[in-house]
């Protein structure tokens, strides 16, 4: 216990400019609904997803990553056509789990953020998967080689927006 | 909340945000035939209470019926044993007064049919005390223009005879007391022997051993006795054999003479026209009148 204390004690919780959450998430909102229509493989891209990792990672605390992971998954709904809570559960669940793993792991090297995201966009499409299969009675596959694509390339995507988002803590 | 720990209180708000997600969800979709998913998980939720709930009412409710409902069963056990008793007397006697309807039509037709003949309708009200005579009282008497030895029938057959005529009643003797006899014939050969009683059943007396008498044959009145119409229908045979020094011909009367209720007293010997041989009636002469005599016992 004494050394979890230790280790969580050096665990640096970031804090960031006044308003700049809000901006990152509707922006990603904004290129995910808008990107898709003149580059079709921007569809593969969840940049909703890395925000609410990215910043459940980074205030490590998970009352704020769920809230903040259920407020972008409900617009998400809200945008497309899917029924409202398809993605809100989805990501308050990734936002609750970043924020958790966020007080234990060190998240800020790039390998750790690549293999993290990859895992936080297999969890959500398993979430999204399970919710589509029982709430929505749809037949959906767990797996296909288009969703790995996807993983990867959030995956890698992530590493990159990361580092840019780092510019938004407050030093 | 506020005394939860710190991570038991962000599992909780997860929860409690996800299960508020997973409802909205819920209230959206609309599922094929079962409406929308609220609804079905509404409904999948409380049946179970309902089906309990209606379980339990109805398992009170037959306990009741069944058992403290039933303080009045014997009361109306014995009620009900009362009202089919009484029902049961009440069909009896619906069944005999449909039985008389039916009787009295049989003989309305036949006095319908013999509207010139004339004949007075007499219901049979008591039967002899003397077991050895075979006798019953018709309500009809000297008012009614009743005399001895009138023919009394029935559209069956030959039942006997007024042997006492009182004001308002009559005594008949019926065809199979021993005292009685009747002038009949073989419908078939015309072979003519009076018929007299034995006390149930009926014998022609005289039938020589060189007559061929076949059992079922039907045998008529002859009107020699002057009491009956001839060709009227006494009985048929039912056996036949020789003796000596006549053949002993027993006779089973037409008319059924231990179930009587109606009767027609004959006031004339008229010939009749029988409805069982038409063709025999046809060809008889229709109207024979003879004054009325007593007739030989």
């Amino acid at each position: 216990m004494e050394l979890g204390a230790v280790i969580e004690q050096h665990i640096e919780v970031h804090k960031f400019r006044a308003g700049s959450i809000a901006a990152a998430a509707l922006l990603a909102l904004l290129l995910q609904s808008f990107l898709p229509r003149y580059i079709h493989r921007a569809s593969l891209l969840e940049l909703p997803l890395l925000i609410t990792v990215y910043f459940g990672l980074s205030r490590r605390n998970p009352s704020t990553g769920l809230l903040l992971g259920t407020i972008i998954g409900l617009l998400q709904d809200s945008l497309g056509h899917s029924p409202l809570g398809l993605y809100g559960i989805a990501k308050t669940i990734v936002g609750f789990i970043a924020s958790s793993i966020g007080t234990r792991l060190d998240t800020e090297h790039p390998l750790s953020r690549l293999s993290l995201t990859i895992g936080f966009f297999v969890l959500q499409q398993v979430v999204l998967t399970l919710t589509k299969r029982i709430i929505l009675g749809l037949a959906q596959p767990f797996f296909s080689m288009q969703l790995l694509a996807a993983a990867l390339i959030n995956g890698v995507i992530a590493v990159g927006l990361f580092m840019l988002l780092d510019r938004l803590r407050r030093s | 909340m506020a005394a939860l720990p710190s991570r038991h209180r962000s599992l909780v708000l997860l929860a409690a945000v996800v299960a508020a997600q997973v409802l909205l969800l819920a209230v959206q979709i609309k599922r094929e035939r079962q409406g929308r998913l609220i609804r079905v998980w509404s409904v999948s939720l409380l049946s179970p209470f309902e089906r309990a709930g209606v379980w339990a009412v109805d398992g009170v409710r037959g306990a009741w019926n069944r058992y403290i409902g039933l303080r009045h069963t014997r009361e109306e056990n014995q009620q009900l044993h009362a009202d089919l008793e009484r029902l049961k007397l009440r069909n009896i006697e619906l069944e005999s007064k449909a039985a008389e309807v039916e009787r009295l039509e049989g003989l309305a037709g036949f006095r319908q049919a013999h509207r010139n003949v004339p004949m007075v309708a007499a219901k049979v009200i008591g039967s002899s005390a003397d077991s050895a005579s075979k006798t019953i009282y018709i309500d009809r008497g000297e008012r009614d223009g009743l005399k001895r030895n009138m023919a009394v029938i029935t559209p069956d057959g030959a039942v006997g005879k007024t042997v006492e005529v009182f004001r308002n009643t009559a005594q008949v003797l019926l065809i199979t007391d021993r005292e009685s006899g009747v002038g009949a014939m073989f419908a078939g050969t015309r072979i003519q022997s009076p018929v007299g009683g034995t006390g149930e059943a009926l014998v022609m007396k005289y039938v020589s051993n060189d007559d061929k008498i076949a059992v079922g044959e039907r045998v008529l009145t002859s009107g020699q006795d002057r009491i009956f119409p001839p060709d009227w229908p006494v009985g048929t045979v039912v056996e036949a054999r020789p003796a000596s020094p006549f053949q002993i011909v027993r006779l089973k009367p037409l008319a059924h003479l231990s179930q009587l209720e109606e009767v027609l007293v004959l006031l004339t010997t008229q010939e009749l026209e029988t409805r069982k041989e038409p063709e025999k009636a046809a060809a008889a002469p229709k109207l024979k009148v003879r004054p009325a005599a007593p007739a030989p016992h």
